[in-house]
């Protein structure tokens, strides 16, 4: 932490300031931006999927993200499990909790990012701040590279705070996703789109994670604004658990990210055989969603 | 310019955050920073204006009691080798504790922010009977986090939140507890934050909570401070004070931060001793991260998992410490010791026997911490102790310590190892 007992609320406008100059100065392409940069030049979003380190068990969650790859998702979050997840619903944070019980531990996941990372998928790692603090930022930084994940999605440390991590991502060459909301302000959406490096994620909804009947009208308006303040990647998360949620996220974001939908059924399968298999066919109705998506209205 | 950088330099009491040294800060999701940058600015303005602080003023002279008295407790003394020992009465307040001084505040806060309905979490239920109060007083919608364990063990202020008019929501994530009752009330908030306010009950979360908290208890520090004056003609050697997120203590430090001859003095729960690993004593014990918004420390394992705290005192039952708190831990200019329950519970009973005084277990803490200081000093010392609550919410827990009840003795104490109110 780079912060004194004279810095003012008003300095973070300043510390946005630095953050876009370090961004402009990184280094190779992120990976991540180049998968969705791919996937734009043929003509479609990307599917995100997300699922938690160590559940059911650390081989199950490895074996269930090349599952999902398998079935059609592009890139790959892994959530690192954590004791006070406030971003996250209901079936998230049943299944981070019995990660947690069954003794999953934050080393496990650079084993695990470099298992999947085999597939070709970039492989993203999301997780709250203090793990990473605790590991100490430098170092999960350099592990996390030397296991061929393509960076971090930080869902409550905001750039104003990430100072550290900005200059670990730098010197690793990792991405940094920071999110930003229906609430954001302008400003914030610039300062946010500036110091990110891979894409923006862009919360649909104000709220936590968990499936949603109706994603309403934010969602496109918040990519529009995140575009215009200066993004050029942009995804959208929290909510999305259908192939038709799935289609009309597509037809206006770089990518749809998906949690909850492909937690529940491992949580809900009464063997692991059945539960990669409800997980495969959730995963290829959201890929045929994301294929299927009318993208002529936005582009 | 210069000036202001040498006062700022020279006084401990203008930190307005949003960090305190290197801890502070808002490690929260972007979600909620426009909630936050409205709050922290509604603020500035409100604590800066008349009519804001006027009617906060008026409301504590004729809605919570205040000034809160001071009693000086000769008898209670005794058994703090004899130094001048008082006591500044938060306990007397209306609800029964300090949490009201902070909840009244934001109250007004949220109504000038044109909000309609208030969150909180609470503990052993004294920060939530507090939003409870002020929502009734106010007309806003009230819904109350609790973890499940709490809700069992203090059914009473369960029954007190909902005749006031409040929802209460058991927590039945995670520990079940005042951690998890914090992160279920910042879920509600990131969903709910256009309608909603988090009158949030301690000195710790993101910023503005830490300075915004601290400015609404400081009255207790600023009373206490001409009182001790008037009373004993100087200023008092140790003020003393329980610690959980920090809040009483905070309060009544402030006031005396740039009294340099004066110790601070804050007494942490160390449950059943810091070397069992069941306690909560944070800044003993813990190690600087961040959790609940700030960078502070906390009680995490080598992974930076947030480990259950365990105090016989509910409202000290936390894995957290508020920043600012940590900030003078580190600068040595407040010194934080760990208070046993069994010390507490000592110290608890002998208020009651000496003077008739019966104190919040929380409080019961810096009663301890003022007779192992009180010992040290002798009788020539001067020792101020917030007493920051009544212990009307804790007869029952005291009850089963001392083994007073007769009933059943199927339901005795000894089925509950660990009873945490």
């Amino acid at each position: 932490m780079s912060t004194s007992p004279e810095t003012s609320p008003g300095t973070s406008r300043e510390t946005s300031r630095e953050t876009s100059r370090v961004t402009s100065s990184a280094g190779p392409a992120s990976r991540t931006a180049e998968r969705l940069r791919e996937l734009r030049a043929e003509g479609r979003a990307a599917l995100v999927g997300y699922l938690p380190l160590g559940f059911p068990d650390l081989a199950g969650s490895v074996d269930a993200a090349k599952a999902m790859v398998a079935a059609g998702v592009d890139i790959v979050e892994i959530g690192l499990p954590y004791s006070d997840p406030v971003m996250d619903g209901p079936v998230i944070q049943s299944a981070v909790e019995r990660a947690l019980a069954g003794g999953t531990r934050v080393r496990q996941v650079f084993g695990a990012v470099e298992e999947i990372a085999a597939t070709g998928a970039p492989v993203l790692v999301m997780t709250y701040f203090n793990p990473v603090l605790r590991y100490g930022v430098d170092a999960f930084a350099r592990d996390l590279a030397a296991a061929g994940g393509a960076g971090l999605i930080t869902p409550d440390l905001i750039p104003d705070e990430a100072g550290a991590w900005i200059e670990a991502s730098d010197r690793h060459d990792l991405d940094r996703v920071f999110l930003v909301a229906p609430s954001s302000t302008p400003e914030r959406l610039a300062s946010t789109a500036a110091a990110t490096r891979g894409f923006v994620y862009a919360a649909s909804t104000m709220g936590v994670t968990g499936e949603r009947t109706t994603l309403g009208t934010r969602a496109a308006a918040l990519v529009a604004d995140t575009r215009a303040a200066g993004a050029d990647l942009v995804c959208v998360g929290l909510g999305v658990s259908r192939p038709e949620q799935a289609a009309d996220v597509a037809s206006f974001a770089d990518g749809v990210i998906v949690g909850t939908a492909f937690v529940r059924p491992l949580l809900e399968a009464q063997d692991r055989a059945a539960g990669l298999a409800a997980l495969t066919k959730v995963a290829e109705g959201l890929a045929a969603g994301v294929r299927s998506a009318d993208r002529t209205i936005d582009r | 310019m210069e000036l202001d950088q040498a006062r700022l330099r020279d006084s401990l009491a203008t930190n307005e955050g949003p960090y305190f040294g290197e801890f502070g800060g808002r490690f929260v999701p972007e979600a909620l920073i426009a909630a936050l940058d409205e709050l922290d600015l509604e603020y500035q303005k409100a604590k800066v204006d008349p009519a804001f602080t006027g009617e906060l003023m008026r409301l504590h002279r004729t809605y919570t009691g205040r000034p809160s008295i001071v009693t000086e407790v000769p008898r209670f003394a005794q058994h703090a080798g004899g130094a001048r020992v008082i006591l500044k009465r938060e306990d007397l307040n209306h609800t029964g504790s300090h949490k009201i001084n902070n909840v009244l505040g934001q109250a007004l806060l949220t109504k000038r922010i044109g909000k309609t309905r208030v969150i909180a979490e609470t503990g052993a239920g004294q920060h939530g009977v507090a939003t409870a109060t002020a929502a009734a007083l106010f007309d806003l919608e009230c819904v109350i986090y609790m973890g499940e364990e709490d809700t069992r063990r203090q059914a009473l202020n369960v029954a007190r939140m909902r005749l006031l008019g409040a929802e209460v929501v058991p927590v039945r994530t995670g520990s079940r507890t005042l951690k998890d009752a914090i992160n279920e009330a910042l879920r509600d908030w990131v969903t709910n934050v256009e309608t909603t306010n988090y009158v949030f009950g301690t000195v710790a979360g993101p910023h503005p909570f830490p300075a915004m908290v601290r400015d609404l208890q400081r009255i207790i520090g600023e009373e206490a401070r001409e009182q001790v004056l008037d009373l004993v003609g100087r200023l008092p050697d140790v003020v003393a004070a329980c610690v959980g997120g920090g809040s009483n203590a905070i309060g009544i430090f402030h006031a005396f931060l740039d009294d340099p001859g004066v110790r601070l003095l804050g007494l942490e729960a160390a449950g059943d001793g810091v070397d069992t690993g069941r306690h909560a004593a944070t800044i003993t014990a813990g190690a600087p991260g961040v959790l609940h918004g700030a960078r502070s420390f906390l009680l995490q394992d080598e992974d930076g998992q947030t480990m259950e705290s365990h105090s016989i005192s509910a409202g000290l039952d936390y894995p957290g410490v508020g920043p600012e708190h940590s900030w003078l831990a580190s600068i040595h200019r407040a010194e934080y010791r760990p208070i046993t329950d069994a010390q507490a519970m000592d110290a608890f009973q002998v208020l009651c026997r000496t003077e008739g005084i019966i104190p919040a277990i929380e409080s019961a803490h810096a009663l301890a911490g003022a007779i192992e200081v009180g010992r040290e000093l002798g009788p020539d010392a001067v020792v101020l102790v917030n007493l920051s609550g009544r212990g009307d919410k804790d007869v029952e827990t005291a009850a089963r310590w001392f083994d007073l009840l007769d009933d059943d003795p199927a339901e005795k104490v000894a089925e509950i190892p660990g009873e945490q109110l």
